[in-house]
């Protein structure tokens, strides 16, 4: 997917920033002990998976499905949805019949 | 007992009697909902128990038995759910604090097509949360314990229905099975549990966690009682585009007009090393028992690439589970922790709401997708995956059905891996390759132990195979030794 | 990097490059991944289901009609129509319910075309793609900006509903190059019935990528992206204005930013936005839940033959009529009523006999201001009232009347709206009575007329004119009138 991407080290090699980072991208706040934690957790689980990443598989493809399945699609037919209430009540916030969020900080990336 | 009328099961003479008035449903219901009350505060199988809608699903069976229309091939059965299968206006938390309170205003469709068949619903079982574990002791609401030893745990993540079914509350449940987590608690409870073909059964409605792997499966006392639910509840669903076009295979059937005669089986040498040795023992007194029903049985044969397959899974599974987790972020539904901004907002939300594993698996998947790490990791995984299809598909050329360990030990104590996460995913090895695969495997009680906890046997089969699986499975059970010995 | 100034003496000759980023809504019946209407204005959150909210549990199923008007477009744009697949763009907005967007990334479904522009220029396509909307969000306090907003609102009616992104090569070396590609590709969407195109409505939105570099130059400067473009006035303006903040910046000793920013209207600029990552990470990876979309031949053979003819051979097809010489004014008709798919109309005129001109001029300036019922009007109704007013039995006022009538109506009989409403042109007699009474009253200026210059006369026609309008109500006919005065003048 990445032609020609070179890692920035190596990938096994996974320390405290670049678990900060990803932290940061998938929203989670980790104290410093987590951090430290977390850090030793999943660099023994990479190092464990170092046999694959050592695979030289150039010539297999890779699989996104496990069966072969192509072109499922559905006719452009109008269904039944949900009723706004029955969804709104479940919402941590509501106004005018919308969603409620405090401030946005930027437009999406 | 195989190769005869198909078997039995306590679910399938439920429904006998229900189906011919012999028993009401609201008895058998009653009955479920007694047990649950009186055991279950010791085993902690229930998330939620849904009395008073059993009740009234329990009459409306009964009311159609009385029309004389038809009231479902599972009329009256107590099934319990998977906490990650959304029932509508029933909680369905995922045993995680992030939904602790949320009620879907849907129902999956294998519980739309439950009460087709006249099941009835009496709870939701508890899980790892977001059935990331194999222990059921990541549920934020507490562990559930092996009924046949309470200070063991059940195995995971769908240990909650595998501790009710072993506990005699009900006779069959629903799971799910991503890396194994339907048939490794099925082996440490004692009980039936299965995985079927990838699509064989729709997930619209269970709670993604890696969705090239997921799959809901039954879990029961028996072979047959497990092959009626798996018909049931499966076959094609325009909700799920990958689910497969067509109906479930006909197992029951397949049950009742053959045995295994003529079948080739082997063991496969990759889910019995490393293996406890009690265990390795189990499989092959399995291997011989099949042997004296008249399979074929092989040589052990050696597929190498198997051994690739757990570091595979330990890089697709939470990369596909970082991205089906995001939506998990205070906006629309469920936990929502303030902050000043939506930013801040999501990350108190998920940082409160979600336990260390999720976060571990959820931070691991990121960093495997990753700008710059791609290839080296998700890529690589799904190369692996094409080499272990690819090597199933070899040894499917001379084989039916191949055999295994399930796990590679019985029930350990609860809090023994809990602190060591890379010692809890090597209990998914011997699963792991078929959920890769998209293959169908089950999970049958053969025995015990050195320390007399119950060992299971896994039997898989090729993608769509369901039908020789379930005879081998069966005839596994027909010798499997008494309980106890 | 952005390009160095250039190392000769003189000032450098700096040339842009442009490429836009275009999505369209599609114009289906349900949304790309679930049976939601695709409604633009109804109440918020009406319009929803488990798929489109992104609730725990559900998937997508593909629409099929949104991939067939995919590859009508990708056919148009004389792309290859390519097996494809799905892939999810992750990142976190309160828009996006499920924190990650379905579109397309390494296997789009039609890659590789291009477009050509009216003058004869091609401007490359690299990939028109499929991928599913957000839901909209309002901003509240302060002034309803996001940037100085205490809180925002979400409605989920447009969450899922099915885009196609058109992406060019950086072709284009001008703003006029940029905004008729945009023309041109508007059109096309909408002579395939694939979208209403309304940039107004952002059913058609449009981001410009801008750079620029000297002329002889072999590199790109570095790119900014522009988005919150509302009309193709804006993204002109908005083209030309960031040309030449980055050539301001270079010639300055500056580094032009790599960049997404906000075209303001209002102050007539563009703003940096917020996000100070340069390159989102999106994480892409193949979309498990859906599967590869292979179009087999008989969808390709309907979508061939569902498009039908392109702007460019249906504006060929106007201009033939106009005859050796067509005015500029004629030509630029000829732009607005197939740019708004009036064509039919006209053809049915002038099939009838109408001359292209009229055909043309009522097309573009009366039926044009009001798009969506001109579309809808019966051809032969118009047809029909044309060759009255042709034939002399009404005025051009009288008929532009009828014309508004058929309009608001969505139809109807144009001899039967005349009657209803008195209209007929006087005939021959009574207008040359008229007239003689008007001049008979009015000497002086009559005296003016007959004896002045080319000035005078035009002037004063209008004025006899005018008087033989109020006299008869409207219902003489302007060129009549003038033959009439030029004949009495002999």
């Amino acid at each position: 997917m990445r032609a020609g991407t070179d890692p920035p080290g190596d990938p096994v090699a996974l320390g405290r920033a670049e678990v900060a980072h990803v932290a940061k991208l998938a929203r989670l706040a980790l104290t410093e002990d987590e951090l430290d934690r977390f850090t030793g957790q999943l660099a023994t689980v990479l190092a464990h998976g170092a046999d694959v990443a050592a695979l030289d598989l150039e010539g297999v493809a890779p699989t996104a499905h496990p069966l072969p399945v192509h072109n499922v699609v559905r006719p452009d037919e109008p269904r039944p949805g949900l009723d706004r209430a029955e969804v709104l009540a479940a919402a941590p916030d509501v106004e005018d019949h919308r969603f409620r969020v405090p401030r946005i900080g930027g437009d999406a990336p | 007992m195989t190769g005869g009328p198909g078997g039995t099961g306590p679910a399938l003479a439920v429904a006998h009697a229900v189906r011919t008035g012999e028993r009401s449903a609201r008895q058998v219901v009653e009955e479920a909902l007694t047990a649950i009350v009186d055991g279950d505060g010791s085993i902690g199988a229930f998330v939620t128990v849904t009395g008073e809608e059993a009740l009234a699903a329990a009459d409306a069976v009964d009311a159609s038995v009385v029309s004389g229309a038809d009231p479902g091939v599972l009329a009256g059965v107590p099934v319990a759910l998977k906490d990650n299968l959304c029932t509508h206006g029933i909680r369905t938390t995922c045993s995680s604090r992030i939904l602790e309170h949320w009620r879907p205003p849907y129902d999956a469709t294998v519980v739309g097509r439950l009460r087709a068949a006249g099941a009835v619903v009496v709870g939701k079982t508890n899980m790892d949360e977001f059935a990331m574990g194999s222990s059921t002791e990541n549920s934020a609401f507490g562990p559930t314990r092996n009924p046949r030893d309470p200070g063991r745990v059940p195995g995971g993540s769908s240990g909650g229905s595998a501790a009710a079914v072993a506990a005699g509350f009900v006779p069959l449940a629903l799971g799910s099975d991503t890396g194994g987590s339907i048939r490794q608690p099925a082996a440490l409870c004692g009980v039936v549990g299965m995985k079927p073909t990838y699509g064989g059964i729709s997930r619209y409605g269970l709670v993604a966690f890696a969705s090239s792997l997921d799959q809901i499966g039954p879990l029961a006392t028996t072979v047959a009682d497990a092959a009626l639910l798996y018909e049931a509840i499966g076959g094609h669903d325009p909700c799920d585009s990958t689910s497969l076009a067509e109906p479930p295979r006909p197992v029951t059937r397949a049950l009742a007009e053959h045995g295994v005669e003529g079948l080739r089986v082997a063991v496969v040498r990759e889910l019995v090393d490393g293996v406890d040795a009690d265990v390795v023992r189990r499989v092959d007194e399995a291997a011989g028992a099949l042997e004296a029903a008249g399979a074929k049985m092989l040589d052990e044969i050696s597929i190498p690439e198997l051994r690739y397959g757990l570091s595979a899974y330990y890089l697709l599974a939470p990369a596909e589970a970082s991205s089906n987790l995001a939506r998990y972020d205070g906006v629309g539904y469920g936990l929502r922790v303030e902050g000043p901004d939506v930013t801040a907002m999501n990350t108190a939300t998920r940082t409160a709401g979600f336990g260390d594993e999720v976060k571990r698996r959820i931070m691991l998947g990121t960093y495997a997708l990753s700008a710059g790490y791609y290839d080296a990791f998700y890529g690589k995984a799904q190369r692996v995956r094409t080499l272990v299809i690819e090597a199933f598909s070899r040894a499917y050329a001379q084989v039916d059905v191949l055999l295994g360990a399930t796990s590679p030990t019985t029930a350990f104590a609860l809090g023994a891996k809990v602190d060591d996460p890379l010692a809890m995913y090597l209990s998914d090895v011997c699963t792991v390759p078929s959920n890769l695969a998209g293959h169908p495997a089950i999970s049958v009680p053969f025995g015990v132990g050195d320390d007399g906890l119950p060992v299971g046997v896994q039997v898989l089969a090729n993608a769509r195979g369901e039908a020789e699986m379930f005879r081998v499975a069966a005839a596994i059970e027909a010798a499997a030794p008494a309980a106890g010995s | 990097m952005s390009a160095p100034p250039s190392t000769t003496d003189g000032p450098v000759d700096w040339e842009t490059v442009i490429g836009l980023e275009v999505h369209c809504e599609l114009q289906t019946e349900t949304k790309l991944f679930c049976g939601c209407k695709n409604a633009f204005g109804d109440e918020p959150n009406t319009n929803i289901c488990p798929v489109c909210l992104g609730l725990p549990g559900s998937l997508p199923v593909l629409n099929e009609r949104a991939v067939e008007l995919a590859m009508r477009i990708g056919t148009a744009l004389h792309c290859d129509v390519v097996p494809s697949s799905f892939a999810r763009k992750n990142y976190f907005y309160p828009d996006m319910p499920k924190d990650y967007q379905i579109s397309q990334y390494d296997e789009p479904i039609n890659i590789g075309g291009w477009l050509e522009l009216p003058d004869g220029t091609r401007v490359g396509v690299t990939r028109a793609h499929l991928e599913e909307d957000t839901g909209k969000t309002t901003h509240l306090g302060e002034g309803g900006r996001m940037h100085s907003a205490e809180h925002s609102l979400v409605d989920y009616n447009r969450s899922g509903v099915p885009l196609v992104e058109t992406v060019s090569e950086p072709d284009m070396r001008s703003a006029p190059e940029a905004r008729a590609y945009a023309a041109e590709l508007r059109g096309i969407l909408v002579a395939t019935g694939a979208s209403d195109g309304r940039m107004e409505e952002g059913s058609m939105r449009v981001d410009a990528n801008v750079s620029v570099r000297p002329r002889e130059a072999a590199e790109f400067g570095t790119r900014c992206e522009i988005k919150n473009l509302n009309s193709l006035r804006s993204l002109s303006r908005a083209i030309e204005y960031e040309a030449s903040r980055q050539i301001a910046l270079i010639e300055a000793g500056e580094q032009v930013l790599q960049e997404t920013r906000h075209w303001d209207e209002g102050a007539g600029r563009t703003r940096t936005m917020r996000s100070k990552e340069e390159a989102y990470d999106y994480r892409y990876f193949p979309e498990p839940d859906l599967v590869p979309v292979v179009p087999g031949e008989g969808l390709r053979a309907r979508v061939a033959a569902a498009i039908g003819p392109l702007p460019a051979e249906r504006r060929a097809a106007l201009v033939g009529l106009l005859g050796p010489n067509p005015t500029e004014a004629q030509i630029d008709q000829v732009h607005a009523v197939v740019d708004q798919a009036l064509d039919p109309l006209v053809l049915a005129a002038t099939g009838r006999g109408v001359s292209a001109p009229l055909a043309l001029a009522r097309g573009a300036n009366e039926v044009a201001a009001h798009v969506e019922a001109g579309r809808a009007l019966e051809p032969g109704a118009f047809a029909d009232l044309l060759a009255m007013e042709e034939a002399g039995q009404l005025s051009a006022t009288q008929s532009k009347a009828v014309l508004a009538e058929l309009l608001a109506e969505g139809g109807g009989d144009p001899a039967a709206i005349a009657a209803a409403r008195g209209f007929e042109a006087l005939d021959a007699g009574s207008l040359a009575a008229v007239v003689g009474e008007v001049v008979a009253a009015n000497p002086a200026e009559w005296a003016r007329y007959v004896g002045g210059d080319d000035e005078d006369r035009k002037k004063l026609g209008g004025f006899f004119t005018g008087q033989v309008m109020k006299a008869t109500r409207g219902k003489a006919d302007g060129k009549a009138v003038a033959a009439e005065l030029a004949r009495l003048r002999r």
